[in-house]
């Protein structure tokens, strides 16, 4: 076990809810034919009841690996759970039979995907895919699992939902299968939802009527909420603490306001100099980051940013930082910024001051 | 038919004047007969100046793809003209025909299915080199490559190599190093950095606006991220539905949109700032963009539109300058300036 990324204290949310899942040291490798693939790499992170956590990063990132390997959907083998324990309301999920994992799956754990088309059967009616879970996990009869289902169908937002039970996933679009898919994961009234880039495959007409409808539906039911994006702007809007990963690592976990106002990782500083906004006037090009996200058929040696790194120093290419607490609600994993007062201000002052 | 407009500088670049494409619906398994269209663009007209950048955005399925092709002649219109540096694309023949091909180019979004896989880089970049016969002496045409190649940020020691060999960002390098490699003037940019992480977005965003100024190019930016298009445009179309519903200079637009549509479009766009977030006040439409099968009555965004009156599901909105330079199709727009309530003026 690495001790370095051992929190030296917990990173909690404000108040003092308990803790709900609680993830330790995980590291997911894919053994290929080009080698083996180091997907996550020592990872520990806290959810807890009720809470809103994002999960961000860019594709390859490992943000949805983590989640998918701690509930049992990845692989095994090409994917091996080398190390680490993921603790759902104190089981741990890893070493869990399977039998007990399907039942925690589709009861108190859900999870929402980018594409509803590939999670929906095509060939059943939404009838046949909705009452099945109901009949299933509570042992309704055919009648209340119907009407059961046109309640979840009606409170998510779908129009005529008697006749709409009816139909196949093709007859719904984009926005309306995610409400279907929405309403599914709703019917067995979980503690957590997972929510995957759900809205990334839609305008942004749809997306906020979709953040909207799970924002509504968290706070009616009181389940936690992890939601996985590439989108800064979707966490701003609904996040209460936000991770950062890159290349299967955290380098940075925060509440929302000081993630956006005093980012202490060069990676999320650089992204959010990266990105244009739709509420201000243009006053110069946009910040790049050089290069491209390292290759992780290579065990990874040192800080996995270093290479793009504006801020790098010789320690970053062999040692890997730690994730460090700098306030009582940030920890990010830099050898340079977290021990640097200069960093501790605010985004905004930094940016014009240079 | 030639462009009533003489070619010269202080005259637009591109004239897009009422066009219109229609794609039939057959059915019947031997004897076909159409039995409707989606009219996927439905007379759209603006121009677009020589070094200028405009944006045109509106959600899936609003005809942005269609008519950024349509115009470059690349489908055959249903109705209207396109006219690039005074010539009249829909009408061009021979060797008319060939220099528009040269002269507009066209770059697209997914840099993984545009690149053919079974090609060099070399290939790639040197197609528009051979099939245009600009340079046929296959040393010279390396080395133009290799120049391409630098003038995009790509390493020419990799000539020889496959597309798959790169990442998504480079691949998207080689596709406007093809589009170039035959000096054009005009590009259309069809969702160019969608398909990228928002790491390399920057990239690809800041080189095409170095390759602007370096060569004095003209860029249609046709995108659904609303946040990139302010930044990168220097006006934009916001289509709905087949048809425009607003065109301005980009702070007008976003400062002052005056289109139902367009007002919750922006709404819509996240901000990256929590305290924004929170401040922000949002219009959620209802539903869905309806069908261009079958398009609403009257005005098309009726449907949706908050503020939609009696007379929107019957007369079809004027496409009008409400204010110089501000063009809106809405019944509820005042012919008159307001000041919003974010107004610097």
């Amino acid at each position: 076990m690495n001790p370095l990324t051992t929190p030296r204290f917990n990173v909690s949310a404000p108040d003092s809810r308990h803790v709900l899942l609680d993830i330790r040291h995980l590291q997911v490798r894919f053994h290929t034919p080009e080698g083996t693939v180091y997907a996550v790499n020592d990872i520990s992170y806290q959810v807890h009841e009720g809470e809103v956590v994002a999960i961000v990063g860019e594709s390859g990132c490992g943000k949805s690996v983590s989640m998918m390997s701690i509930l049992g959907l990845i692989p095994v083998p090409p994917g091996e759970i080398a190390e680490g324990t993921a603790e759902f309301m104190g089981t741990d999920l890893l070493t869990m039979a399977e039998d007990k994992l399907e039942a925690i799956r589709g009861s108190e754990i859900a999870m929402v995907f980018q594409d509803p088309m590939t999670s929906l059967n095509p060939v059943l009616s939404v009838r046949r895919q909705m009452t099945e879970a109901l009949r299933r996990h509570y042992g309704m009869t055919g009648e209340q699992a119907t009407n059961r289902a046109i309640e979840l169908l009606e409170l998510v937002g779908i129009p005529d939902p008697a006749r709409r039970l009816g139909n196949y996933p093709h007859q719904f679009s984009g926005g309306m299968r995610q409400r279907v898919m929405i309403a599914m994961m709703l019917a067995c009234n979980p503690s957590l939802l997972i929510a995957d880039e759900p809205t990334t495959a839609l305008d942004v007409t749809i997306q906020a009527q979709i953040v909207e409808l799970v924002m509504r539906m968290r706070e009616q039911l009181g389940m936690a909420l992890i939601w996985i994006t590439h989108d800064l702007g979707v966490v701003a809007g609904l996040a209460e603490r936000v991770i950062v990963m890159y290349a299967g690592m955290v380098v940075e976990e925060a509440d929302v306001d000081s993630l956006f106002d005093k980012p202490r990782h060069p990676y999320t500083m650089a992204l959010l100099a990266a990105l244009p906004r739709v509420d201000r006037r243009r006053d110069s090009r946009l910040k790049s980051i050089p290069g491209a996200p390292p290759n992780l058929l290579v065990e990874p040696r040192g800080c996995p940013f270093a290479p793009r790194c504006e801020y790098v120093v010789d320690r970053c290419l062999h040692e890997r930082p730690p994730l460090l607490a700098v306030s009582p609600t940030q920890r990010a994993a830099c050898w340079v910024t977290t021990g640097d007062p200069a960093f501790a201000t605010s985004n905004e002052f930094r940016n014009n001051s240079r | 038919m030639t462009d009533p407009t003489p070619n010269d500088d202080h005259q637009p670049l591109v004239r897009v004047v009422d066009l219109k494409k229609y794609f039939p619906i057959r059915q019947g398994l031997i004897i076909q007969r159409t039995t409707g269209n989606v009219r996927a663009v439905d007379g759209i007209s603006f121009e677009i100046a020589r070094g200028e950048t405009l944006g045109l955005v509106g959600e899936s399925g609003c005809g942005k793809s269609t008519a950024g092709r349509t115009l470059l002649g690349l489908y055959p219109a249903t109705g209207g003209s396109t006219f690039i540096d005074g010539r009249h694309v829909q009408e061009a023949a021979g060797d008319d025909w060939m220099l528009i091909r040269r002269q507009a180019q066209m770059i697209f979004q997914d840099p993984y299915a545009s690149l053919n896989p079974r090609w060099t880089v070399n290939a790639i970049i040197g197609e528009p080199l051979r099939v245009h016969h600009l340079i046929d002496a296959e040393a010279a045409r390396i080395e133009r490559v290799t120049e391409l190649m630098a003038l995009v940020g790509l390493d020419g020691r990799y000539i020889n190599r496959f597309p798959h060999e790169f990442s998504g960002g480079q691949r998207q390098r080689i596709g406007i190093a093809r589009a170039l490699a035959s000096d054009p003037i005009f590009l259309v940019c069809d969702e160019p950095i969608s398909a990228l992480d928002v790491s390399i977005q920057a990239q690809v965003v800041n080189l095409l606006e170095e390759l602007q100024d370096r060569l004095g190019l003209t860029y249609l930016f046709i995108a659904h991220d609303l946040s990139m298009v302010r930044h990168i445009c220097d006006r934009v179309a916001v289509m709905y539905l087949g048809v425009m519903a607003e065109l301005a200079d980009k702070d007008d637009l976003y400062e002052e949109p005056l289109h139902p549509y367009t007002q919750a479009l922006l709404s819509a766009v996240p901000v990256p700032d929590p305290k924004v977030a929170r401040r922000r006040r949002r219009i959620i439409l209802e539903g869905d963009v309806p069908s261009p099968i079958n398009p609403p009555s009257g005005c098309r965004f009726h449907t949706r539109c908050p503020v939609a009156q009696p007379h929107c599901s019957t007369y079809i909105p004027e496409w009008r300058e409400i204010t110089p330079g501000h063009w809106v199709a809405c019944h509820e727009v005042e012919p008159k300036f307001r000041p919003g309530p974010f107004s610097t003026s």
